[in-house]
Formats: C-alpha cells, structure tokens, sequence
C-alpha cells in the first residue's frame, strides 16, 4: 500500500514538473493586495481562496450594477467584463 | 500552452532579440535575479517562486529590515510607532528564494550580469529591477543630503521620519511647520496631503496655537476636494494650502534658519518638511534603463525595460502610465511581472494584463478617504479602464469615513503579510 502511495505521489509530482505553467486570469492577481491570501490575516475583507465560483461571480455584478454598496469594490468591479469576472472567480474557487 | 518547437524558436528570438538564447525548461533551473526588496521587488521575488518552483530567483537587499512607507505618516502623528513599520525578510527567505544581502552595484545587460558591492557577480537569465526612488539631490536649490538633516524629506521611511517626528514634538506651541510639496511625478501622490492632515491633527491636539502651511509646486493634487472639504471641518484656521498659482512653488531652501524661498516670498518655518524632486533609484540609471526623465519606461504588458532587453522594471521607479507610484500599485505590477517573467521563461506569450490600484489616506485617525483604479495597456502605456475607479463619494456619513479608515489599517495589514509575513 505505501509503495503504490509512494509510486502516486511519484507520478504526481512527475505530472506536476511537466505541466506548462498557466498564467492566473487577467486581474486576478491583484486582489490580494486587500483580499488577503492568508487565513492568518485579521480583515473585514472576505478571503477570496476556496470561495464558491458564483458567489463571487454575483458579489462582482452587483458591485458593478450598483445593487450592491461597496466602499471600493463598486469603482473596481466595472472594470471588468463578464467574461474576466468568470474567468477570475473559477480561478479563486481552485486556490487554496 | 506548448508552444511548437518552431513557434517557441520564434518567440524566444523575439523575446531575447540580440541576447543569449533563453534556457530551456529541463535543463538548467532558469534564474531570475530581483534587486530591491520594497513591496514591489519581495512580492516579485515571492510570486515568482509561487508561479513556477524551478525558477531560481535571488533577491539582492542591502538592508535586513524593510521599513514601509504607508502609514508612516501616522508615526510623524505620534499616532503609531515605528516598529509597526518594520519587516524582516525571514519569511521571504523560508519560501526558497536566495537573499543576497548586498547592494547592487553595476548591471551588464548584454553578460547578463549584476555586480554586487563585495565584487561578486550574480548571472540572470532575467532581472527585475525595484529600486523605489531616490532623491534629486540639488535640483532644488539649497537641498543636500546635508540639508536633509535639518529639515527632513521624511520620503523613505526610517530615521528621517523619527527626525521629523522629533522635530515637532520638540516645537513648542504656537510653532510655524511648513510642508514643501514637489511637482509630479513622485512617490504616493495622495502622501503630501495624508502628512499635513496627520500633523495638523497632532497640533490641533497638542500644540493648538500652532499653524501649517503646505507649499505646492501644483494646482492640483489626488483626492484634492475630498481633503480640502475634510480639511475645512477638522483644521479650519490651522492648515493653510498654497497652490503653485498662489505662489505656492519653493524655489531654493536654506536649511540653516529652516527657511523656504518661493517666487512670492519667504517663509521661516520652525518645523520645514521638505519633499523634494525624485528619480527612480541609482541602479536603473547604472543599467541603462532609465530615461532623460529619470524614470523607467516599461512594457505595460511584461514591465520589461524599452530600454534594455532582459531587464524589467516595476514599483515607483516605472513609468506606469496612469498608475500611481503606490505599494498597491507596486504589489500588483510585481505580481504581473511575476507571471509575464514565468510565462516568457516557459517560452510562451503573456496575455495583456489587468492591473488595480487602491490608495488609502488618513485625514484624521478616524477619518479615511480612498482612490482605486482598474489600468489596461493601452497604446503602449498602462491606461486607466474606462468608466471604472475613482474617488470616494465626496458626501458621505462620517461613518462611512470611519469604515474606510479601519478599511486602510486591514489593508496594510493584508498586503505586508503577503510581502513579508
């Protein structure tokens, strides 16, 4: 059992190594600067890692639209498509 | 995301046009080399290794602690101590990135080389340059290094900013402070006008009879009507602004009798913080990377110099269009060309970027305003994304003030725990 689990991981980190580096989605990089990406960070502003993809789809369009009220993320939010916002939400529900 | 063999051959000409050819994945670790270790060169340093574990990268840092700029305004306040302002580069370190604490002293771009201070030579592949700023030493009149010691610029954090702390814990009431602000570009926009809300609050607490004046070589300033309407609500009859078209623009100093000359007269302060003109740090102009202008032209899609091939620029040293000169701008542009270095070094194509800034400045310590902005590259600039970012409303509840004050703290907090912590 060990030596199938050795072999496994073997293989995963192998996959891992030869896996082309993928860019993250336009934007998506930048949240963090207030999003924070530790757990550690004490913050009114949600941690966006592991958030479910449309919550956070919904939260960027009502920020944008104006049906949500929000100190920054409504001046934010409208630069953004809705393709990018997509793009940006599935990247932040994989993370971790 | 493989590129063909053909189509790889073809960017990694362009990519490296007159330079050795780009390593391949599988054989050597690619090495990046990162000098500066502000928000934008450790966030750099940290995305990078995030991105792609095989890169070698080496941060080259002279100093063993980082002082932050943001937020030392509230030190020059007495409203928070310095060591709040400190960070050491442990956890940068435990990440798996090599710092080289040394100061970099020469570039040679077509060896693809940086000489360190010891003599010795660190070889890149890419490197990525985050000086910050320094001072134009002399371009105003009357303002030295020596002079600085006298009336403080207090525009990289550290002992300047403990001197002008001490300076106006040590006037006595009724006092006149004068505050010198430069032309653009330069450093934090909003920081002038964050610094003369903060000492105007600790005078209007401790020293009551005393007065400032902010002299400005501009008309105009960020944020300017949220702070001049906060302004006439805290510090009515205390901070006195004078733009360039009032005469505001100093002209020579003499730091000897901490006076300031401007077209319209003379002003002898008893406290004189003088920002003076600025430049993107020593190292870019001894690479080349640097125009007439004293700053960095950039790539707004790779943040690579147009200057020198191999060579990329970011943080305050960058000519980034309409981004400002901010440690949020710097993390994100940082983080940006962390990808686009990853993705070249991979013998691909990076896609145009998004970029977002936002700035908080404190008016009072429970009184916050902010300015955010969304950037494309645009006509070979970083542009501002139509119809997205701005200011905070310019009517708002002093409740909606003090959430964005406890919004600014947070946001320190985040940002220097992804750089540092």
């Amino acid at each position: 059992m060990l030596r199938v689990m050795t072999a496994a991981i073997g293989l995963a980190s192998i996959a891992a190594a030869v896996t082309a580096w993928a860019e993250p989605p336009v934007g998506a990089v930048s949240c963090s600067g207030c999003h924070p990406a530790s757990a550690r960070v004490a913050s009114p502003v949600a941690r966006l890692n592991g958030l479910d993809r449309a919550a956070i789809v919904k939260a960027m369009q009502d920020f944008r639209s104006g049906q949500r009220t929000g100190t920054v993320m409504d001046r934010i939010a409208k630069g953004f498509t809705d393709e990018e916002i997509q793009a940006i939400a599935a990247w932040y529900a994989t993370q971790r | 995301m493989k590129a063909s063999r053909r189509e790889f051959l073809r960017l990694g000409v362009a990519a490296s046009a007159g330079l050795l050819p780009l390593p391949a994945f599988g054989q050597a670790a690619p090495r990046v080399v990162i000098v500066g270790g502000g928000f934008a060169g450790a966030s750099c340093a940290r995305a990078l290794r995030l991105a792609d574990g095989r890169i070698a990268v080496t941060l080259v840092e002279p100093n063993a602690t980082f002082t932050a700029c943001p937020f030392s305004n509230a030190v020059i306040g007495g409203l928070r101590e310095i060591s709040a302002q400190q960070f050491t580069y442990e956890r940068v370190a435990a990440d798996g990135i090599t710092m080289a604490r040394a100061t970099a002293t020469a570039v040679d771009a077509s060896a693809r080389s940086v000489t360190l201070g010891n003599g010795s030579r660190l070889q890149y592949d890419r490197l990525v340059l985050a000086p910050g700023i320094d001072i134009r030493w002399g371009a105003l009149p009357g303002y030295d290094e020596a002079a600085s010691t006298q009336m403080p610029h207090a525009w990289k954090a550290g002992e300047q900013t403990l001197l002008l702390r001490r300076q106006l814990e040590a006037m006595d009431d009724g006092g006149l402070v004068v505050i010198s602000a430069p032309a653009n570009p330069f450093r934090c926009p909003p920081g002038p006008y964050e610094r003369a809300s903060l000492i105007a609050h600790y005078l209007k607490t401790k020293k009551p009879k005393s007065k400032l004046i902010v002299l400005d070589a501009k008309d105009a300033f960020s944020k300017q009507r949220l702070f001049q309407s906060a302004w006439a609500e805290l510090y009515p009859g205390l901070l006195e602004w004078v733009p360039l078209s009032k005469g505001g623009k100093v002209i020579s100093v003499d730091p000897a009798t901490r006076t300031l000359q401007t077209d319209f007269g003379k002003h002898q302060a008893k406290v004189a913080n003088v920002i003076p003109p600025q430049k993107a740090g020593h190292i870019a102009e001894v690479a080349g990377v640097a125009d007439r202008s004293g700053w960095c032209p950039i790539d707004p899609v790779t943040f690579e110099s147009k200057l020198q091939a191999g060579i990329h620029v970011i943080g305050d040293a960058a000519i980034a269009g309409a981004m400002p000169k901010s440690a949020f701008a710097a993390n994100s542009q940082a983080k940006t060309c962390a990808a686009a270095v990853a993705t070249l070094l991979n013998g691909a194509t990076p896609a145009s970027p998004k970029l977002i800034n936002t700035c908080y400045s404190l008016v009072a310590p429970d009184y916050g305003i902010s300015v955010a902005g969304v950037y494309q590259p645009t006509g070979g600039l970083l542009a501002d994304v139509p119809g997205a970012g701005g200011v905070s409303p310019a009517e708002a509840p002093r409740g909606a003030r003090a959430a964005e004050a406890v919004l600014a703290e947070a946001w320190f907090r985040t940002i220097t725990s992804e750089v540092f912590g």
